[in-house]
């Protein structure tokens, strides 16, 4: 079977075992070379691809729910989507989540996710309490948080075995509305000020226009807010738009890129304005159009994030987006965040500093861009996000990563180094 | 809250009904052989809604005791949804009787003997509703599998005829009539992924169109169309093709 990730390229030759129960992993695990886990396919580029995958996904079940701790068990292809369905009625939602609820709590281990609320949360490894995983041997391991196979595992891209299942905390909420302050800026200096101003908010995002130039570079919309302590937990997911097809690649020119971001852009109130906004709208919102990947054509597209020191972020991001946006290549989303402290696990992508992503359709000459943004990046110490990438150089990737070598050496020592391997890993030579 | 009585709980696909009808808030009661491999499934769905769930041993093909599984439901079920049934290759069926008659049974003689009983009972109260889970492989006789698809179409004749007599006393059939699903049942065969739905899209089409108070439902909806055309191609082109 063909299979394929979120940015829908390279589409590989693979074989799946369905994960069901421990005996048969372990069967299959005996009988096969080389595998990877894939959960839900919402990573990007290849870190969930191989000629042979074990699918997490049917792996489903909910095991326990600590009604008085907020704490939950449950095996590591259940979908955070699923979680919030049962619980945000119940008042709770997650301490940690990303752009979107359609991944899977082993993929959110594994890539060690963030979301909006990095800065005073830190990744979704801070939630977890524990979890067990199968080792290249077969054997079932319960991992605890703190100990050395813990750090090598939460943002090790499913290189150290698969995880079967967690316990995750959950967070208390009042109210499933989100009091938001949409921040409209005018170029990079006011959008890091915004920034800085709303700190204390616990969550912050920005929207931020690529094709701007000269003076206008860095202009956006920045969204912060919290949770409102009034109102109902009545939750229930939106129906879904859905795109049918793939578009034919001409519908994403540059021009509709241009018309989206301005449009988008355009929309909001000068200066700083409020609003009340559920959760679907404030956390999701691409998340209402189903498949919308396929907006960019059967060539499929990547996602470019990397982060970038604290110090240089600045003169970082004027250097990036001047060539971005002289390249004439835009990009449907891009997406700012100033994020908070790096946590001690081994390959987590957060550091203390502003990352920036944005999508990119796979075509002539952008690889060639993206390495041109690389020499930046690596210039000035900054890293690439491994969980949206598909193409990045094994120099690249390793300059960025100061703990990688104790990555390497900690799988090697534990024999966790000849079974599992995703096309990444073996690209950037985990 | 009212409960929703599954039969053949163990499929993968009245897994996911059972979790939706939980998700709705209906109280379940799971039926299958062998209950206990269904104790993870019970826990998970408490933990997911918070609702009953009680398992119940049952096998479709023992007709002597479907009345006494039946009166010995702690509450009257408000709703039946049968899942069970049983696909032998069919170039085995058609040599192996034993085969052959599993198949009759199981999709069809001990659901109608099961329905039955339910079907007086929700008559009497006039409530409720029956969810039959058929084929389209009933829609008409091919050589690839007919043995299956003749037990399919008597499941189906038989809840075209039960919701035509139920319906004076306002109790719902609802006929499904899924076309490929990705279950345990297809793992071996080579089917065309456009046309395959998932469990749980089954399952949300089922509860949608119950709610709704459906009669049949193709699902996916591609599926009406499809069968059609091929009930409509003419018996003499139609016995000399392979499809
Ligand atoms: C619209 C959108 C928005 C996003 N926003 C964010 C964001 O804000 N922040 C962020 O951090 N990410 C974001 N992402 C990326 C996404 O959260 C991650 O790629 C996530 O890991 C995907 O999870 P998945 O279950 O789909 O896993 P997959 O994509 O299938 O796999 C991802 C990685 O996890 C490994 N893995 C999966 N399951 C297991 C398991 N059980 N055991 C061991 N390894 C496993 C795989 O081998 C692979 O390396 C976004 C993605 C999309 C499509
Ligand atoms: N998959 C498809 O493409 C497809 C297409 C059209 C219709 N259907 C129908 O959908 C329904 C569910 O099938 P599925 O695809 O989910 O396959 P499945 O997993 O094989 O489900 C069939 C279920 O029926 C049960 N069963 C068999 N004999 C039984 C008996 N004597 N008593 C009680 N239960 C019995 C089985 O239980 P055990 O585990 O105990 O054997 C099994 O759980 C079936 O009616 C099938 O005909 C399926």
């Amino acid at each position: 079977m063909k299979l394929n990730s979120w940015g829908m390229y390279p589409k590989v030759d693979s074989m799946t075992h369905e994960l069901s129960d421990d005996t048969k992993l372990k069967e299959y695990l005996e009988s096969c070379d080389e595998c990877i886990s894939y959960g839900n396919g919402r990573s990007y580029g290849d870190s969930a691809l191989s000629a042979n995958i074990v699918h997490t996904k049917p792996h489903d079940f909910f095991l326990d729910f600590d009604d008085a701790k907020g704490l939950l068990h449950v095996q590591s292809g259940v979908l955070l989507s699923e979680i919030l369905e049962s619980y945000v009625p119940r008042g709770w939602f997650l301490m940690v989540t990303p752009g979107t609820k359609l991944i899977t709590v082993g993929g959110s281990i594994a890539s060690d996710v963030h979301g909006k609320n990095h800065h005073t949360e830190g990744c979704f490894s801070s939630c977890v309490l524990e979890f067990n995983m199968m080792l290249e041997d077969g054997s079932v391991k319960n991992v605890k948080s703190g100990t050395e196979l813990f750090k090598a595992t939460c943002g090790g891209m499913g290189l150290t075995g698969i995880i079967l299942d967690a316990k995750i905390q959950l967070k208390k909420i009042h109210s499933q509305y989100i009091k938001q302050t949409t921040i409209k800026t005018k170029n990079l200096r006011e959008t890091f000020r915004a920034f800085d101003k709303y700190k204390d908010e616990p969550y912050s995002v920005a929207w931020i226009d690529c094709l701007a130039k000269g003076d206008d570079i860095g202009k956006c919309l920045l969204m912060v807010g919290d949770f409102d302590t009034k109102g109902d937990l009545d939750y229930k997911p939106k129906s879904k738009l859905n795109i049918p097809f793939n578009f034919p690649s001409f519908a994403l020119n540059n021009l509709s890129v241009k018309a989206f971001n301005w449009l988008y852009y355009a929309k909001a109130p000068n200066g700083e304005s409020k609003q009340r906004v559920g959760i679907d709208s404030f956390f999701y919102p691409l998340d209402s159009i189903k498949n919308w990947n396929r907006i960019y054509g059967k060539g499929g597209f990547t996602q470019y994030q990397f982060i970038l020191p604290l110090e240089v972020s600045y003169d970082g991001l004027q250097e990036i987006l001047g060539l971005i946006s002289a390249s004439g290549k835009g990009s449907f989303l891009a997406v700012l965040k100033l994020y908070g402290k790096k946590n001690d696990n081994y390959l987590s992508f957060p550091i203390e500093g502003y990352s920036l992503a944005l999508d990119f359709k796979i075509e002539k000459g952008l690889f060639e861009l993206l390495d041109q943004l690389d020499e930046v990046v690596v210039r000035l110490g900054g890293r690439i996000y491994l969980t949206k990438d598909v193409r990045v150089s094994k120099d690249t990737f390793e300059s960025g990563y100061e703990d990688i070598e104790k990555f390497r050496a900690y799988r090697k020592k534990q024999k966790m180094d000849t079974k599992f391997h995703s096309l990444q890993s073996k690209r950037v030579q985990i | 809250m009212s409960y929703v009585l599954i039969v053949g709980a163990k499929s993968d696909i009245a897994k996911e009904v059972a979790r939706t009808y939980a998700k709705n808030g209906y109280n379940l009661y799971l039926a299958a052989r062998n209950v206990t491999s269904l104790e993870d499934l019970a826990i998970d769905i408490r933990t997911r809604s918070g609702v009953e769930v009680h398992l119940k041993e049952l096998d479709i093909t023992e007709y002597e005791i479907h009345q006494d599984f039946y009166d010995s439901l702690e509450e009257r079920p408000l709703g039946v949804v049968t899942v069970s049934g049983y696909m032998a290759e069919q170039k085995e069926a058609q040599v192996e009787w034993a085969k052959s008659l599993n198949t009759i049974n199981v999709n069809y003689t001990g659901t109608v003997s099961f329905l039955n009983i339910v079907a007086n009972d929700f008559e009497k109260e006039r409530r409720g509703f029956i969810v039959g889970v058929s084929s389209v492989a009933g829609d008409r006789g091919r050589k690839a599998n007919y043995i299956y698809g003749s037990a399919k179409a008597g499941f189906s004749a038989y809840l075209g005829g039960l919701r035509n007599r139920l319906y004076e006393s306002g109790v719902q059939v609802l006929t499904v009539k899924p076309g490929f699903v990705n279950t345990a049942m297809t793992k071996e065969l080579d089917l065309p992924e456009k046309l395959i739905a998932q469990p749980l899209e089954v399952a949300e089409d089922i509860f949608k169109a119950q709610q709704n108070g459906g009669n049949v439902l193709y699902t996916k909806w591609i599926w009406r169309y499809i069968m059609f055309i091929i009930s409509h191609i003419p018996e003499f082109i139609f016995k000399k093709m392979s499809i």
